[in-house]
């Protein structure tokens, strides 16, 4: 479903990788793994099309990412370092928001109970800045939960989270593959997740 | 679409609510720029009548400039933006609806307080209806010159000046047409009806072209 030919990323004079070949099919998870500096994250936002490969392309059933556009995005969740919610809007809020823009009809009840399963009861209405960084985290990955779209980008997902929130997280991407979705994530903890059925991609090495 | 439009300019008010300084800074910075004037060149009515119309656009100029930068750059800190630039929405629309949000935070104070401004130079009841209408057609077209520069210059450096020195000379034609239509309105509101118009028709091309232009500098500057 997801695929990448001969994909070339340079940042500055740098080159990071070159001739990528990729393949992602439903129900797949990839775990992009390598050392600090390696072009994780670049791999991941050209992936996402934030960043414009040198040369390559990225294709979604069989289209380019580029002429395809707003439809890929719309199949698409990525999760990057930065929360991307806003501190002074409440979790509900924040989630109401994605939900709209991602064109879900999402019920208040439904963000409320997503808030809950993540762990946040009883902050579901305090402005996400108050909240630690680990909550924060959680908010952002209750998104998982309320969202439809078959391909998740996650980077580095499991940073700022306790074991409790790390091991939901794990069964969350892991009920999405089983359901035929497909995830790609960097991470440089050891979790039983990326150890099973998981494929692997080491970059700079 | 226009739920989509709507929660993001509903969206942009909400914080702004939030943090009502940074709404305020802006109508208080042109409040202040504009009294200035009358107090250091003095009460003189001819002269102030002649200094009125310019210094009231320059100062809506610089109001409007100083807000620009926040514009996109919070949204770009906490990652925001780059979740608005992943959504299955065309990006036109969202930009669309954050300048909406500007304008409306920026501009509209200004227009709404121009009876007021008009009262310390002395400027005619038509002179102060004509300048209402002015800045009501030219301060959104400052709002969606400036998305493209604040646009362009996000994440960058000493964004700020630099955003000065982009923006400032495309204000020019809507500066030059907002004062004089001011002037000629002085004598009667139909004389600055040439005037108005060539306003409303920055707008018209404004609004159709401005928010691609500042879409597509949105994904230059984020990668």
């Amino acid at each position: 479903m997801l695929q990448a030919a001969k994909l070339e990323c340079r940042r500055g004079d740098r080159l990071l990788f070159s001739g990528l070949d990729l393949q992602i099919d439903a129900g797949t998870l990839l775990h992009v793994r390598g050392r600090n500096g390696s072009g994780k994250t670049t791999l991941l936002r050209t992936l996402c099309g934030l960043f414009t490969q040198d040369a390559g392309e990225v294709r979604w059933k069989g289209e380019s990412i580029r002429t395809l556009a707003e439809d890929y995005r719309s199949d698409l969740l990525y999760l990057g370092h930065l929360n991307g919610i806003k501190g002074d809007l409440t979790g509900v809020e924040n989630l109401r928001l994605a939900a709209t823009l991602d064109g879900d009809r999402i019920g208040v009840d439904a963000v409320w109970s997503a808030l809950g399963r993540i762990g946040l009861t009883g902050f579901e209405d305090l402005p996400t800045r108050m909240l630690s960084q680990g909550q924060k985290k959680r908010v952002a990955l209750a998104r998982l939960i309320l969202s439809r779209a078959p391909l998740w980008i996650l980077d580095e997902p499991f940073t700022a989270l306790d074991v409790a929130a790390v091991d939901l997280l794990q069964g969350l991407i892991a009920d999405h593959v089983a359901a035929g979705g497909l995830a790609v994530l960097t991470t440089h903890q050891e979790v039983p997740l990326t150890s099973g059925q998981a494929r692997h991609l080491d970059l700079g090495a | 679409m226009f739920k989509v439009f709507w929660s993001v300019l509903h969206r942009d008010l909400l914080l702004a609510m939030r943090r009502r300084t940074d709404v305020l800074t802006t109508l208080f910075f042109f409040v202040i720029v504009v009294s200035l004037f009358p107090l250091g060149v003095g009460t003189e009515h001819a002269v102030l009548r002649v200094l009125g119309p310019g210094v009231v656009w320059v100062a809506a100029l610089l109001a409007s400039m100083l807000a620009l930068e926040r514009l996109f750059a919070a949204d770009y800190e906490d990652g925001t933006l780059e979740q608005l630039l992943l959504t299955g929405q065309p990006l036109v629309l969202l930009t669309l609806a954050k300048v909406t949000a500007h304008w409306l935070l920026t501009g509209l104070p200004l227009v709404l307080i121009a009876p007021l401004v008009g009262m310390q130079y002395h400027l005619s009841d038509s002179a102060v209806a004509v300048m209402m209408v002015s800045l009501f057609l030219g301060t959104p077209v400052l709002s969606l010159i400036g998305a493209i520069g604040a646009a362009l210059t996000l994440g960058l450096r000493g964004g700020g000046i630099l955003l000065a020195l982009l923006i400032l000379p495309l204000y020019i034609p809507v500066l030059v047409y907002g004062a004089g239509a001011v002037e000629v309105g002085a004598v009667a509101f139909g004389e600055a009806r040439p005037y108005l118009t060539l306003l409303a028709a920055f707008l018209v091309a404004a609004l159709a072209l401005a928010p691609f232009a500042s879409s597509a500098a949105l994904r230059i500057s984020i990668e």
